[in-house]
C-alpha cells in the first residue's frame, strides 16, 4: 500500500505461502525469532535422542489424557457395576473404578488410549532417567549447564509424582494397595505424619476424598509444573546450545552438526511420530495394567507378586530389604511415649534422599574437587572420566539392587529359589555392590582407556599375519587417520590438584579435604597420547604403551 | 603411596604428565572431508530413496484407514462387547495408529537422511553474557536499589520482612479442613461391643457368622466383624482396620502368654490381617509351618509364637483379637484389640496405654 511512497519499495511475498507468513511476521516479528533459530547449529548423536523421547512421551501423554479426562469420573461413591465386562457385574465398586472400566470396555479405543497412556507414562520416566544417565556419564551437567542438570532432576521427580498420582485413580486393588502402603509410610513420619495422613485421605484410610485430590494433582498441578519446567529446560538448552561429543573439529568454541532446517528439524519431528508409533505398538498388543483382573480396591484381599509401575520400585524395594527386627530387637522404638518406626522411615527417606542429594548436588561437588569453573561445551568419553564414571555406576547399581529387592518374591518364584535368601542376598548386595561396581568400572574405564593409547599409538590390529625373513610372526598394525585418531587423543586430563594456602598462608581443613578428593578422583588418570609417544612408538615397533615414568612411578 | 594428603605436589600419577604441555598435544585436524552419499551422486539413487520415502507416507495412509475401519467396523454395543472384541479392536487400532505413525516417522526421517543436505557445518558458540551488559545489570540493580531507599529505612525493610514472612501462614491455615483431627479413630474398630452386645466373626465378603464347629485344624478363614457390609458410611474405612484372620491350630502348638490365654477358644485364634509394617494384608497363610506372610513387602509372622515377627521388615507382632463362643456356638470377638492395628504412627504408644488402663 505503502510501496510508492517510501524510498525503498516494500517486500512483496511471491508465494502464497510466502504471504501469509509475511502476514504473520508482519504483526508478531517472527522473522527475527526465525533468523536465530531457522539455521541454528544442533550435534547429532544417538544418545542424544532420550531427551526427545522423554519430550514426545510427554506430549503423547497429554493427548491421550485429555482424551481419558473426557470419560474418567473420580468420584469415591459407591456403584453397582452393570458394564459389560460380565465377571464383575453386579460387584460394589466406586465410580471412579467403574468409569475406568467403561473407559476399557465400553468406550471404543478407550482401552486404547489408556494402555498407550499407561505405556507413555512409564515410557516418560524411563527416558527422563536414561536422559540423566547419559548427561551424567558425559559431564554435560558442568558449566554453564548446572542450573538445567537440576531442572532436569526436577523434571524427574516430577514424572515420578505424576505417574503415581494417574497410578491411583482407577481405584482398582492394586494401586488402591499402593495407596495402602503410601499412608503407611506417611504414618510412620515422626510427630506430624498421623496428621498428613489424616489430611491426604480427608480422614482415616481409604476415605472417599483421595482419588478425587489425586486426579487434581494429576491432570492441573503436576502437569503444569512439569510443562513450566520443560520450558525452562528447553529455554536453557537454546541458551547454551547444545553439547557434542568430542571429535576432529568440534571444541569448546564451537557447535558442529546438522542446521535446524531443514535436516535436523524432520529428524526430530519425524521421530516423534516414531515415538508414537511404538506406542501405539506397545498398546496394541501389550496388556498393561489389566485393572478388569484386580477387581476393586478391598482393604483385606491382596494378590501375590504384585508389582508397583517400575520407577517406584526402588522404594518399594527398599523397604522390602530392611529388616524389621534384629534377633528380638526391635527396629521400631519407642521413645519417650511416642513411635519412631525406622524400619519404615529410614529406608523410605534415606536411600532416596540420598540419591536424590548426591544428584542434585553432583556439579557443584565435582566443580568444587576439581576447581574446574570453565565452561565446557565437549562432552567427556565416559572413560575419559573413570571415577566419575565410576561413582555413577555405584549409584546406578545402588539403584537397581534397590529396584531389583521390589521384585524379591517374583526372583524367588521364578527361579525357585528361597525368598529369605533373595532377601538375605540383595541386603548384602545393597552394602557391598555400589562398591564392586565402582572398582570394577574404574578398572574398565582404565582398560579402556590404555586400549585407546594403544590404538593411537600403534594403530589398529588388521587381522594380517606376516611372517619376516627370521622366522617371527607379527600382525600387522595398521595406522590411524588423523581424524580417528584425533578422537581418541583429543581429551582433556584433568591432574591432582593438590591443597594450597588461601590468603592468609593457612591450608584450610576443607581444602585438605578437596586435596584428598581430588588425589582420590585423579591419582591413577591416563593421560593422552602425544606426538612425542606416537613418534617413538614408530621409532621402536613395540616399544611400551605407556610412558616409562610408569615403571618408576609403580616402584615407590 | 598413601602419605601426599598433606598436599605435596610429589603426588603418585601412575602416568606420563607429558601431552599436558600444550605443545606437545596432537592438532585437531577439523572437520573430516565430507563424503558423499550414493544418493548425491546416483540420480537413480536420489529417485529410489524419493519413492522409497513416498512408499512410507503412503503406508501410513493404510495404517489410517487400518484404525477408522477398527473403530466403526467392530461395535461394542451392547452383547457386542465381548473380551476377544475388545481385544481384536485394541489389537487393530494400535496396529492402524503404529503404521499410520511409524510411516510418516520413518519417510520423514529417511527423506532427510537421504535426500537433504547432510553437510555437517560449524557455527562460533556466543558468549553466555557480555561483561558490559553484566556491569550495566548491577548499576541498574544498584540503581534501584538506592531509589527505593531501603538501605537508609530499616524500619521499612524490617517491618516488610515479618508483614510478607507472616502472609503466607493463612495460605497454609486454610487447608486446615482437608482432614478430620485424627484423635483417637485409629486406636479403635468395630470389634468394640456395642452395648454391651459382643460382635460374631463374620465371612469376608458375605457376612455370614462363624461357628467354632466350622474351623476344623489347619483351616484359616478371612474374617469380618457381623454387620460391615450393612454399614452405610465409611465402610471401607471399618473394614481397613478391622479384617481379622481366623485360624485353628493344635491347642498344644500355641504358646499363649500370660495374660493371653483364653485369648482363644480350643486352638481357634484371630489376628489382626493388617500388617504391622505399612498396613498391606497379611494374606497368604502357611498352613504347614503356622507362618503368615505379607505379599507387599514379605514380612513374615509367626503363629506359634503369637505372630511375632521372624522375617521381613515389619517390627511388631500382629495384633490379637481376643475370642470365644457365645450361647447358639458362634465365635464373637470378647473385646476390641488390646492395642491400635495396622501400620505404627507417632501416637500409637500412647494409644495403646489408654487402652489397657
Amino acid at each position: 500500500m505503502s510501496a510508492a511512497s517510501t524510498a525503498e519499495p516494500a517486500f512483496v511475498a511471491k508465494t502464497k505461502t510466502g504471504r501469509f507468513t509475511d502476514f504473520v511476521d508482519a504483526r508478531v516479528g517472527g522473522s527475527g525469532i526465525l533468523r536465530e533459530f531457522g539455521r541454528k547449529v544442533f550435534p547429532d548423536h544417538w544418545s542424544f535422542m532420550f531427551g526427545e523421547v522423554a519430550l514426545y512421551s510427554f506430549v503423547i501423554l497429554l493427548l491421550s489424557g485429555t482424551f481419558l479426562t473426557f470419560f474418567f469420573d473420580p468420584s469415591m461413591a459407591e456403584t453397582h457395576y452393570d458394564g459389560s465386562y460380565v465377571p464383575l457385574k453386579g460387584v460394589e465398586m466406586s465410580v471412579a473404578y467403574n468409569s475406568s472400566l467403561d473407559i476399557s470396555f465400553d468406550v471404543r479405543g478407550g482401552l486404547f488410549m489408556r494402555q498407550v497412556h499407561h505405556w507413555a507414562a512409564l515410557l516418560f520416566v524411563a527416558s527422563i532417567a536414561v536422559h540423566m544417565l547419559r548427561v551424567f556419564f558425559t559431564g554435560a551437567f558442568r558449566r554453564p549447564r548446572e542450573m538445567n542438570w537440576v531442572v532436569g532432576s526436577v523434571l524427574l521427580i516430577l514424572a515420578m509424582a505424576a505417574g503415581f498420582t494417574g497410578y491411583s485413580l482407577p481405584d482398582d486393588l492394586l494401586s488402591g494397595n499402593g495407596l495402602r502402603i503410601i499412608d503407611g509410610v506417611i504414618k510412620s513420619i515422626p510427630i506430624v505424619g498421623t496428621y498428613i495422613s489424616f489430611f491426604l485421605f480427608g480422614g482415616e484410610f481409604p476415605g472417599t476424598a483421595i482419588i478425587g485430590r489425586l486426579y487434581m494433582l494429576h491432570i492441573l498441578l503436576v502437569p503444569a509444573l512439569i510443562l513450566l519446567m520443560i520450558v525452562l529446560h528447553l529455554f536453557m538448552v537454546v541458551v547454551h546450545k547444545h553439547t557434542q561429543y568430542p571429535g576432529p573439529g568440534r571444541n569448546d568454541n564451537n557447535v558442529v552438526g546438522y542446521p535446524l532446517g531443514p535436516v535436523y528439524a524432520a529428524k526430530a519431528g519425524g521421530f516423534f511420530f516414531i515415538v508414537f508409533g511404538v506406542l501405539a505398538l506397545m498398546a496394541g498388543f501389550f496388556t498393561i495394567n489389566p485393572i478388569w483382573n484386580y477387581g476393586p480396591y478391598d482393604p483385606s484381599p491382596v494378590s501375590a507378586g504384585t508389582q508397583p509401575d517400575w520407577y517406584i520400585g526402588f522404594v518399594d524395594g527398599a523397604l522390602r530389604l530392611m529388616p524389621g527386627t534384629l534377633g528380638d530387637w526391635q527396629v521400631e522404638q519407642n521413645w519417650f511415649g511416642f513411635v519412631f518406626s525406622f524400619n519404615v522411615l529410614l529406608p523410605a527417606l534415606v536411600p532416596a534422599g540420598i540419591l536424590f542429594t548426591v544428584m542434585f548436588m553432583y556439579p557443584w561437588i565435582e566443580r568444587w574437587i576439581t576447581k574446574d569453573d570453565r565452561e565446557h561445551h565437549v562432552l567427556d568419553r565416559p572413560r575419559n572420566a573413570p571415577t566419575r564414571t565410576a561413582i555413577g555406576m555405584a549409584g546406578f547399581v545402588w539403584y537397581c539392587v534397590m529396584w531389583a529387592a521390589a521384585g524379591s518374591d517374583l526372583i524367588a518364584t521364578h527361579f525357585g529359589v528361597s525368598l529369605n535368601d533373595v532377601t538375605y542376598w540383595l541386603r548384602t548386595l545393597f552394602i557391598i555392590g555400589p562398591i564392586i561396581a565402582f572398582i570394577v568400572t574404574k578398572r574398565v574405564a582404565l582398560a579402556l582407556q590404555r586400549k585407546d593409547r594403544e590404538i593411537a599409538l600403534h594403530g589398529r590390529e588388521t587381522g594380517r599375519i606376516v611372517r619376516l625373513p627370521h622366522g617371527e610372526f607379527i600382525e600387522v598394525h595398521a595406522p590411524l587417520d588423523e581424524y580417528k585418531r584425533y578422537k581418541l587423543v583429543g581429551f582433556e586430563s584433568p591432574e591432582v590438584l593438590p591443597a594450597v594456602p588461601n590468603e592468609h598462608g593457612v591450608v584450610t581443613r576443607k581444602e585438605k579435604r578437596r586435596a584428598f578428593l581430588s588425589k582420590w578422583f585423579f591419582e591413577d588418570r591416563v593421560a593422552p597420547a602425544t606426538p612425542a609417544e606416537l613418534e617413538a612408538a614408530h621409532g621402536h615397533g613395540h616399544a611400551a604403551v605407556e610412558a616409562p615414568e610408569e615403571a618408576k612411578s609403580l616402584s615407590h | 603411596m598413601g602419605n601426599h594428603s598433606d598436599g605435596s605436589p610429589n603426588h603418585s600419577g601412575t602416568v606420563a604428565t607429558a601431552g599436558q604441555n600444550e605443545v606437545e598435544k596432537f592438532q585437531d585436524p577439523g572437520i573430516p572431508p565430507h563424503r558423499l552419499r550414493l544418493a548425491d551422486t546416483d540420480p537413480k539413487a536420489a529417485k529410489r530413496a524419493e519413492r522409497q520415502v513416498a512408499l512410507l507416507f503412503g503406508i501410513s495412509v493404510v495404517g489410517t484407514l487400518i484404525f477408522l475401519v477398527a473403530y466403526f467396523a467392530i461395535d461394542l454395543g451392547p452383547g457386542e462387547s465381548t473380551i476377544g472384541n475388545i481385544r481384536l479392536q485394541n489389537m487393530l487400532l494400535g496396529l492402524g495408529t503404529a503404521f499410520a505413525m511409524l510411516g510418516i516417522g520413518t519417510g520423514i526421517v529417511h527423506w532427510a537422511k537421504a535426500l537433504m543436505p547432510d553437510h555437517e557445518v560449524s557455527e562460533e558458540r556466543h558468549a553466555i553474557r557480555y561483561e558490559e551488559d553484566r556491569q550495566a545489570a548491577v548499576r541498574i540493580v544498584d540503581d534501584i536499589v538506592e531509589e527505593t531507599g531501603i538501605k537508609r529505612r530499616p524500619l521499612i525493610r524490617n517491618t516488610l520482612l515479618g508483614a510478607v514472612a507472616l502472609a503466607p501462614l493463612p495460605a497454609v491455615a486454610i487447608f486446615g479442613d482437608l482432614g478430620p483431627r485424627p484423635d483417637n479413630k485409629l486406636a479403635h474398630t468395630m470389634w468394640a461391643p456395642t452395648d454391651g452386645q459382643l460382635k460374631r466373626l463374620a465371612r469376608d465378603p458375605d457376612g455370614t457368622p462363624i461357628k467354632a464347629s466350622d474351623v476344623t485344624i489347619g483351616s484359616a478363614f478371612h474374617v469380618i466383624p457381623e454387620g460391615l457390609n450393612e454399614l452405610h458410611e465409611g465402610k471401607l474405612n471399618e473394614k481397613a482396620k478391622a479384617v481379622v484372620l481366623l485360624m485353628r491350630l493344635d491347642p498344644e502348638s500355641l504358646n499363649p502368654s500370660p495374660g493371653r490365654e483364653d485369648w482363644g477358644y480350643n486352638g481357634i485364634v484371630a489376628y489382626s490381617k493388617i500388617c504391622t509394617h505399612v498396613g498391606c494384608p497379611v494374606a497368604l497363610y502357611e498352613q504347614q509351618t503356622h507362618h503368615l506372610l505379607c505379599p507387599c513387602h514379605q514380612s513374615t509372622f509367626d503363629l506359634t509364637q503369637e505372630c511375632k515377627v521372624i522375617f521381613g521388615p515389619a517390627s511388631r507382632p500382629l495384633p490379637q483379637l481376643p475370642i470365644a463362643v457365645d450361647d447358639e456356638g458362634y465365635l464373637v470377638a470378647t473385646s476390641d484389640f488390646k492395642e491400635p492395628v495396622g501400620p505404627s504412627y507417632w501416637e500409637r504408644d500412647m494409644h495403646e496405654r489408654s487402652i489397657n488402663s
